[in-house]
């Protein structure tokens, strides 16, 4: 366990150096920083303004970078290691393969997920300097979706990283899992049932497992109790779930599916040959 | 007996790079390793390091299994790869994961590295892979002497240094306790020859020759 915490704040450091957690930062810090700046915040936009209006912006570019950061900076944490023979001499030092993982996956948890809380602090923060009344429920749920939605692809670029033995085949299926994610949110699940060419039972399936539109619809909840804005089939989950458990299932599920594929990228680690 | 390995083999793709391989090491074994690109040098020693799970045979470390209990394995092993892997962290840091995972006093790495003409202290912040090759051969040999192994490992280790870098090195290991092994990978045996009691030749996977010099 001593090894688990040294190795999180070894990755922590190396991370802390790196040019993407920068590039990174600076987007999530950069982009809330010109919400305020270009006073999005003070348009209304179907009923929405002031802080609501500017986090559900904030959630849709969450949406799409988040994800993909995420992916393509942690995907080569194992598979890069390996093949630069980092990992070889790492691991000659006798450390178990359960605190290198494990601590590897919390030092990277913290740099992914630290910059956008605290983007989204600043923006509370922003909120509140400009007299705007604070929907604290809102924000505390908000900060826990965003802990689910970097909880589960954290879990899913440590699966492909150990699993796959080179960076580029890492990063391209990590483009492959993003790539999938997005196109079946809602628009491309409306699309399917235009063309009637699925159940509506399997779109709501497909809906309900794809992290990324459970997290959109969790986060669209918190600001439209309705789910107006986002389609028929996030308004029939709210329907079928209620606003309660639709939310608990938007904060569980992705920390499970997350956890689950963090175990299995595990068992691979140390079942296959490490390098 | 400090190694055991019996029957070892491990396919990759399909062809044998280990087949039924046979040594043991003991307790003051300097051996050198030699054999053509391929023989399956690397590969036995990583599977001596628990990296690969081996197809069939068994390799055991001071009766331990190197995959299945590789702290226990790991702390009676120091290892120089070939050449030095581009660490990110700063030398400071590196210095704090051998430390704290090793136990092996920073002392004692300043005073080897000093012995091999590095000045770790004007360096202490830098990344590591910032270093030149030389120095960050130094700083390995520097770390895997200080650990005070049973057994040192050595993957071509002076391929980076220069003919004084050299020097130091063998001096170095002239040092090392009598009752320590050592495992040099090479293909000078001219350069180690006066540190070195044993002498193993692979090729295509197999031990071809093992004697005592």
């Amino acid at each position: 366990m001593k090894n688990l915490f040294l190795i999180a704040y070894l990755d922590v450091k190396e991370s802390l150096r790196s040019k993407w957690f920068y590039v990174y930062a600076l987007i999530f810090g950069g982009l809330m920083a010109l919400f305020f700046v270009t006073g999005v915040s003070d348009s209304v936009v179907m009923g929405f303004t002031g802080l609501s209006r500017m986090l559900l912006i904030f959630i849709q570019v969450t949406i799409i970078i988040l994800p993909i950061f995420i992916l393509i900076t942690t995907v080569k944490s194992i598979s890069g290691d390996r093949e630069s023979n980092v990992l070889e001499y790492m691991l000659s030092f006798p450390v178990s393969l359960k605190d290198y993982y494990w601590g590897k996956m919390l030092g990277r948890f913290s740099t992914v997920f630290l910059p956008v809380f605290l983007a989204l602090l600043m923006g509370v923060v922003f909120g509140l300097f400009s007299g705007g009344e604070m929907p604290w429920k809102m924000v505390f749920l908000y900060s826990a979706l965003l802990f689910s939605l970097s909880f589960v692809f954290l879990g899913l670029a440590f699966f492909l990283s150990t699993i796959v033995k080179s960076t580029d085949v890492a990063l391209g299926s990590s483009f492959v899992v993003w790539i999938a994610m997005l196109a079946f949110i809602d628009i491309a699940l409306m699309g399917l049932m235009l063309q009637n060419r699925l159940s509506d039972e399997v779109i709501i399936t497909i809906a309900m497992l794809n992290p990324i539109e459970v997290f959109r619809i969790g986060a669209i909840s918190l600001f439209d109790p309705e789910l107006t804005v986002i389609g028929p089939v996030a308004y029939y989950l709210l329907d079928t779930l209620g606003a309660k458990l639709l939310m608990v299932y938007a904060l569980v599920y992705p920390i499970l599916v997350g956890a689950l594929f963090a175990y299995f990228g595990y068992i691979a680690f140390r079942k296959k040959d490490l390098l | 007996m400090l190694v055991v390995a019996k029957n070892v083999s491990k396919k990759f793709m399909g062809s044998y790079v280990l087949d039924k391989v046979n040594i043991t090491i003991n307790s003051g074994d300097r051996i050198a390793m030699m054999g053509p690109n391929g023989a399956g040098k690397t590969t036995l020693v990583r599977a001596i390091l628990g990296f690969y799970h081996i197809d069939s045979g068994e390799i055991s470390v001071k009766g331990f299994d190197p995959v299945k209990k590789r702290v226990e394995v790991l702390k009676h092993i120091s290892f120089i790869p070939q050449l030095p892997p581009p660490v990110k962290l700063s030398l400071e840091e590196l210095l704090v994961y051998v430390e704290r995972s090793s136990g092996v006093s920073r002392k004692k790495i300043f005073e080897e590295s000093a012995r091999m003409d590095l000045d770790l202290k004007s360096h202490i912040s830098k990344p590591f892979f910032k270093l030149s090759g030389g120095m960050k051969q130094k700083l390995l040999i520097a770390i895997a002497l200080s650990k005070k192994s049973e057994l040192l490992i050595f993957d071509e280790p002076t391929a980076n240094l220069d003919p004084k870098g050299r020097e130091k090195f063998y001096e170095l290991l002239t040092e090392i306790d009598p009752a320590c092994s050592t495992l040099f990978i090479t293909h000078r045996l001219d350069e180690i020859e006066g540190l070195v009691n044993r002498k193993i030749y692979m090729d295509l996977g197999s031990v071809t020759e093992d004697e005592k010099i």
